[in-house]
């Protein structure tokens, strides 16, 4: 990982535009990893349809995810010829291989290490400028002495050097950078971001792979900006927790992943009832049950939409890339307090746990603002119907205000009832805020146009988008269709952005297609349409979307 | 922060009817509580009172203080993040024996060590209410008249003091509810000892336990001052019936509350992005 960090950094400090994304073992520490990296002149939100070069610092357990490392007829396979010949599923790519001798380089240089020759291999083999690279590590290792840098640029430049006596491989332009400023982040660091922009200032949850970053980078942030973040003894207590400091005053978040979520649900129902806004961050992993806890896939779908018990409306959105968890956690805080509401931010691994170099994301107008209850309380009913169906809210310590907020029905004073006349008025408050009210043109990013259209969500909108512009590039004419808010349904819009659309493709990464079972239940669609779906963790490729647009050409 | 006003019992209670059963002890505690709340001298909106699922639980709504009715056994965790959220609040939760030591019984312990600065009263009749008499973790293991387990459980109940104590209670203090002048003096008590206060409350079901009528006859006064040292009031309690009312512990351990600062702008936060 450090090393793909280093190549990372290093294309960004020489002006090109980046993406790293991670694949792990079970391992508690060490075991197999690999860092996969694309580099590029222009700013990319996906992995390709393979690597030009893989650097194999060992061999160990490389059957278990070959396949996540697709490798061509002209990628270049690096490795130390003293962990002996190329495992099948490897050589099975009929890829170009060379020997580098790590071992031995690094056994020349004191403290020297691995890794480092071979960041300096790889640096200078797809020319990325060795200075940005050394600079890199220069800033990285300040901390760890002189002894320990200078071992790692001897051993980068040793690694350099024994690149030339290598095959060529495919190598980045010459490029210069273009001066805008850029962000280096990952998709879990966003979220956190988003979260304190919207205005979150209480978080209390309980670590879980793959949502623990966010948690992690909250606790300090949130710190130094006068918030509080609580570790919670378990899900049901974070939830809860999250729910006592909102109804106390404070915009308040959650985060976790698939087995938390499933915790959660009874008392998300309760933030429903009780019209108490909250924010949960689910970064989605493979599942049922334990599943693949450090790999990606779309499966909680399911669970976010449909997983409450009882007539539960609630806001579900989904970031459409890594950075644009920044953006929809933010949207979310905002949709969640007008809206007195749970809001549900389905991440997931590929976007939370990978990096990115680009553009310095646009700032976005969304804060918490809630509608609350102040002055004139003489007749202060909680749960009033009002023609938004958001009634205002006292917050405690506001004189007058006080009230019982229930998970029980209610009638508007909040008093517990089991009428039917407040159990109809109730639930229709509770539809009518969500489904009213104005989201305006962020339901879905849209772009292109003609009788095509894909419609996909999440990290799988970043090879669609790929393989939309590969397509164009052979004269096609399709529109891609990212959905950001899953629930409420927006079937107007939709059928606004269909207009036209004769054929779909829908891309997703679940098994049991949960998403194209969404969209059929919630619009109406083309009768003709394909489906592009696969669980995790093997990403979809852009030219798995592209071969099945092109049948359509 | 705090006002003095002259409001009494009668003001904190709500003009909602209880539904609880004639005789129930919940009636004495719902008394002892608006009495404490009167006592403290803080306005009605400072105080918030949470809590979980049963027939105690309803006790929020009876009272005329910011209240959360939330689901079964999370009392505490919703009681926690109002007070973290809000230090300036007089946080109190309350609940049953099933709500708090069974569904809830994770979330006791660590409210124990956790130490937030929040007062909890557990209303014990050591039975299920609600559902109409099944046995709770209070109940004794030779209980027969529950249709769920007409053997009995056979199961040992959980002593609520003594789990307090050892999960690192602050303070724990036991009731009756046929003296809500004392239940009411213990909670004013608790919630001016700084960190989680466990108010016990020994609160008769004369509906499914009908035999509790005779609580009157067996609670007593503890002996001597209350220890301030936890071995000893291990020794104490590993002996106690069960049945000895006053302060059983009074701990000398800070509450928890975390440190608040705003040191650092977003730009100086968000810099560290900046590649």
């Amino acid at each position: 990982m450090t090393a793909g960090q280093v190549l990372l950094d290093a294309a960004s400090k020489a002006g090109f535009y980046g993406l790293m994304t991670r694949s792990m073992g079970p391992q508690i520490r060490g075991g197999e990893a690999a860092a996969l990296l694309r580099i590029s002149t222009r700013p990319i939100s996906s992995l390709d349809d393979h690597y030009d070069l893989l650097v194999a610092f060992d061999w160990g357990n490389i059957n278990r995810f070959a396949a996540e490392l697709p490798l061509s007829a002209d990628s270049l396979v690096l490795a130390d010829p003293t962990h002996g010949a190329m495992p099948e599923p490897i050589a099975a790519y009929g890829a170009r291989a060379a020997d580098l001798a790590l071992k031995d380089i690094a056994a020349t240089i004191p403290g020297g290490r691995v890794n480092m020759v071979g960041v300096g291999a790889a640096a200078a083999l797809i020319g990325l400028p060795l200075d940005a690279v050394l600079q890199v590590v220069t800033t990285q290792l300040a901390r760890k002495g002189e002894a320990v840098l200078a071992a790692s640029t001897a051993a980068i430049k040793a690694g350099a050097e024994a690149a030339a006596a290598l095959p060529a491989t495919a190598r980045l332009p010459e490029h210069a950078h273009d001066g805008a400023p850029r962000w280096n982040i990952s998709g879990n660091e966003a979220a956190g971001l988003g979260a304190l922009r919207g205005g979150i200032k209480f978080v209390a949850a309980y670590p879980i792979t793959p949502a623990t970053e966010v948690l992690e980078w909250l606790a300090p942030a949130l710190e130094k900006t006068g918030g509080v973040l609580v570790q919670a003894e378990d899900e049901l207590a974070s939830i809860n927790m999250v729910i006592g400091g909102s109804f106390a005053g404070l915009p308040s978040l959650t985060a976790t992943s698939g087995p938390g979520l499933a915790l959660m649900t009874e008392s998300l129902g309760l933030a429903v009832a009780s019209e108490t806004p909250l924010v949960l961050v689910d970064v989605m992993r493979g599942g049922p049950s334990t599943g693949i806890p450090t790999k990606s896939e779309q499966s909680d779908l399911n669970i976010a939409v449909y997983g409450l018990h009882g007539d539960a409306p609630h806001v579900v959105v989904a970031p459409t890339s890594i950075t644009d968890c920044l953006f929809t956690t933010q949207w979310a805080v905002y949709l969640a307090e007008a809206l007195q509401t749970p809001a549900l931010v389905l991440s997931d691994q590929a976007m939370g746990q990978s990096r990115i170099v680009a553009p310095q994301p646009q700032p976005a107008p969304f804060k918490a603002q809630r509608l609350v209850a102040e002055g004139g309380l003489e007749t202060y009913q909680r749960y009033a119907l009002t023609d938004s169906g958001v009634s205002p809210m006292a917050i405690p310590g506001t004189p007058g205000g006080q009230y019982v907020a229930d998970g029980l029905e209610h009638n508007e004073r909040g008093t517990p009832s089991s009428q039917a006349s407040d159990h109809q008025a109730q639930m229709d408050k509770r539809a009518d805020k969500l489904s009213t009210f104005d989201y305006g043109a962020h339901w879905a990013d849209i772009e292109g146009e003609g009788d095509i259209a894909v419609i996909t969500w999440g990290a799988v909108s970043g090879p669609v988008g790929e393989a939309i512009e590969r397509a164009k590039a052979q004269g096609m004419k399709i529109r891609q269709i990212s959905l950001r808010l899953l629930l409420p349904a927006s079937p107007e819009r939709m059928a606004e952005a269909l207009a036209g659309v004769r054929r779909i493709l829908i891309a997703e990464q679940t098994h049991g297609q949960q998403f194209t079972k969404f969209l059929r239940a919630h619009y109406d669609l083309p009768a003709e349409r394909v489906v592009v779906n696969r669980p995790g963790p093997l990403p979809i490729r852009p030219n798995e979307i592209l071969s099945r647009l092109l049948a359509w050409k | 922060m705090t006002v003095q006003t002259s409001l009494t019992a009668q003001d904190f209670k709500s003009d909602v009817k209880p539904i609880w059963c004639p005789g129930c002890g919940d009636y004495a505690v719902l008394s002892a509580v608006t009495k404490a709340m009167a006592e403290l001298g803080r306005p009605r909106e400072d105080i918030a009172f949470i809590s979980g699922i049963g027939c105690s639980s309803r006790i929020p709504a009876y009272t005329n203080v910011y209240g959360f009715h939330g689901v079964h056994g999370r009392a505490l965790a919703i009681a926690a993040g109002v007070k973290l959220a809000r230090p300036d609040l007089t946080v109190i939760a309350a609940g049953g024996d099933g709500d708090g030591l069974s569904i809830g019984g994770n979330h006791f312990m660590h409210a124990c060590r956790r130490n937030v600065d929040m007062t909890y009263i557990v209303m014990d009749n050591q039975v299920y209410g609600m559902t109409k008499g099944q046995a709770s973790p209070t109940t004794a293991p030779d209980w027969c008249n529950s249709k769920l387990t007409p053997e009995g459980t056979g199961i040992s109940p959980v002593e609520p003091a003594r789990l307090a104590l050892a999960s690192g209670a602050n303070f724990i203090a036991r009731g009756f509810a046929g003296n809500p002048n004392e239940v009411a003096r213990l909670i004013v008590e608790g919630i001016h000892h700084p960190g989680f206060s466990f108010i016990h409350v020994l609160s008769p079901c004369v509906t499914y336990r009908p035999e509790q009528r005779e609580w009157k006859n067996v609670v007593h006064p503890g002996e001597g001052d209350p220890s301030k040292a936890i071995a000893e009031a291990m020794q104490r309690l590993s002996t106690d019936d069960g049945y000895t009312t006053g302060v059983l512990f009074a701990g000398t351990r800070p509450a928890f509350m975390p440190a608040r600062h705003e040191k650092a702008s977003m730009a100086e936060i968000e810099g560290k992005f900046l590649s």
